[in-house]
């Protein structure tokens, strides 16, 4: 294929892969980790934890390069032509909208998100976040900052600061992805990873040197705070908690990207002769020790040493860092400083990952359709701005945000990862994956690989996916084995559906047929120069 | 903080801290066959310039 895309290529190993580290670090990293590790019970989580990161992650990881590089260098940029040029079939095109819906759906709330906490850090800049020592004071203050409080009020005169914050993270991303792979994703991502790194050794620093934050409560200092996070409870009885195995899988899964599209779209602008295996293996420890080495020492200790158990117990994504991690910061030495540097993290781990999000939609409407940079960035632009208001406008309870992440950012992301390694292992064959990842490689993939990657990672996952249909689609209750459909589903169907849930799903549908409708333009496209005698076209030309 | 907890944090914490020097070691000091595969000039700036 021509066109720009095609012609673009990462400038240095260490680019791409801290492109990729940079894609999978994102918030999850320092907020969902810390709180699943100590819910679970650390000892029992982390067991579960690294056996899914052998089994699925890392795999999956090294499946996805592999076949991202593969079709690239039969000139493909963008899923859906990445999977025209894997499955052979007139069909095979369309298994690849994943590959280009996930990670623009995932961006149209995700960017919101990323505006908070560039938010937060100015307003801890500038002394506006120290709310007083009651979490509800931040509580309250989160929820009438994004709008959960009703719907359209985050476009309510009063709040022009939240859209105003989004405005300038939305343009800079798309400012960055405009200037291209090179300049733009692999340029910033190469200070980017660093900083945020630096940054994070510098809040760790100052977590571990706190003592005893308050000397009335002598029993919530460092070491408990630790303690609580690291501390085993009856590691044999919940290992055999199919909900803690669920929830370490699900982790080492979102947490390293894999089945979103991003590493097949960014791995397809690497040539033959690039190394695959150390690169995937590279991104991955990066992002590992981002969340484990990092994430899991500051977040949750950092929380108990101010708020005891009680203060973190059942605290969500959100609850951990935007109401309770303000509430302390506010309360350590400097917390201008301090609460500045950690949101400003935040916002470095997030807009690494955002701009991964944009790259396989940009490298579609580029490859698929022949538009020019402009072009691509204007149409992607759009749509994206429309998902977002749409985010931003039914913000009561976060419901369309959350449903999205439910249905798109969670179980079609499941989807696609099981088509990447089971096409991997089955469909290529693992022993001509094996050849292919070993262009250029290294280091070897070590043989028993072939059989986890071939047997256990798509058994692993279909369990781990059938798992989460029964826990989080029928509401099953483990204990008592009663099925009882959760709020996704009773949202949609059932007595009390929800109204905002169901546009959002109707949305969801709508989106996923616009990309089918591309995909079809596309897929003629492909086949008229695949035809012999074509011309190929030049999209930076039309 | 229990022995056990001591034991799991510096496991974990060392484990993912050793894998990733390690990585970042091999790629640092492993020239790679070609460092610039495509070419710097193929970077994709000529359309943006155009437009």
């Amino acid at each position: 294929m021509s066109g720009s895309s095609s012609k673009e290529a990462w400038s240095s190993r260490l680019g791409v892969i801290l492109a990729v580290a940079g894609s999978a670090v994102g918030l999850g990293n320092f907020l969902r980790f810390p709180g699943l590790a100590a819910q679970y019970g650390s000892g029992a989580f982390m067991i579960a934890y690294f056996i899914s990161l052998v089994v699925l992650g890392i795999p999956i990881c090294w499946a996805e390069w592999t076949l991202g590089r593969y079709a690239g260098q039969k000139g493909f940029r963008s899923s859906p032509g990445i999977f025209y040029a894997l499955i052979r079939h007139p069909l095979g095109k369309y298994v690849g909208v994943l590959g280009v819906f996930i990670p623009v759906v995932i961006y149209m709330y995700y960017v919101y998100i990323e505006s908070w906490c560039v938010a937060y850090g100015w307003y801890f800049l500038t002394g506006k976040l120290n709310l007083g020592g009651n979490v509800s004071a931040y509580d309250n203050y989160w929820a009438h900052y994004v709008g959960a409080t009703g719907d359209g009020t985050a476009l309510l005169p009063g709040h022009q600061a939240a859209i105003v914050f989004l405005l300038i993270v939305f343009a800079l991303n798309f400012f960055l992805i405009y200037r291209g792979l090179v300049q733009g994703i692999e340029f910033f991502c190469k200070y980017a990873m660093p900083a945020l790194m630096v940054i994070a050794l510098v809040i760790l620093a100052r977590v571990l040197t706190l003592g005893t934050p308050d000397a009335a409560k002598p029993d919530q200092n460092v070491l408990s705070g630790l303690g609580f996070m690291w501390n085993p409870g009856d590691w044999q009885t919940q290992l055999k908690n199919p909900q803690l195995w669920l929830a370490a899988a699900g982790q080492i899964f979102f947490s390293l990207s894999v089945g979103f599209g991003v590493i097949i779209t960014y791995a397809s602008y690497l040539s033959q002769k690039n190394d695959v295996v150390l690169s995937g293996l590279s991104a991955s420890a990066a992002n590992e020790f981002c969340e484990v080495a990092l994430g899991g020492l500051i977040t949750v200790p950092a929380a108990f040493m101010f708020l005891g158990a009680a203060g973190v117990i059942g605290q969500g994504t959100f609850g951990l860092g935007f109401k309770v991690l303000p509430l302390v910061l506010s309360h350590m030495p400097m917390p201008w400083l301090f609460g500045f540097l950690f949101f400003f993290l935040l916002f470095l781990a997030a807009i690494t990952s955002s701009l991964s999000m944009l790259q396989p939609g940009i490298a579609f409407l580029e490859e698929g359709l022949g538009l020019n940079r402009k072009q691509s960035i204007t149409l992607l632009g759009l749509l994206t701005a429309v998902g977002c208001t749409f985010v931003v406008y039914f913000s009561k309870d976060l419901k369309a945000l959350d449903t999205m992440d439910f249905w798109v950012g969670t179980v079609f992301i499941f989807i696609m990862a099981t088509i990447i390694i089971i096409y991997f292992g089955w469909g290529m064959g693992i022993e001509r994956g094996f050849e292919e990842a070993h262009r250029g490689a290294e280091m070897k993939i070590p043989g028993v690989f072939k059989f986890i990657m071939k047997f256990v990672s798509p058994a692993y996952l279909l369990i781990i996916f059938a798992l989460f249909v029964l826990f989080e689609v029928f509401g099953w209750n483990y204990h008592t084995g009663e099925f009882k459909p959760t709020g996704y589903v009773r949202d949609l169907i059932g007595p009390e559906p929800n109204v905002v849930a169901r546009v959002t799903v109707l949305f969801l549908v709508i989106t996923v047929i616009f990309f089918g409708l591309l995909t079809a333009l596309a897929g003629k496209r492909w086949d008229k120069e695949k035809s012999p005698g074509a011309k190929p076209n030049n999209p930076s030309k039309s | 903080m229990t022995t056990a907890g001591w034991i799991i944090m510096l496991s974990s914490v060392g484990a993912v801290t050793l894998l990733f020097v390690w990585c970042l070691c091999r790629v640092l000091t492993h020239k790679p066959s070609s460092e610039k595969l495509h070419g710097i000039d193929d970077i994709p700036t000529e359309d943006v310039e155009k437009d």
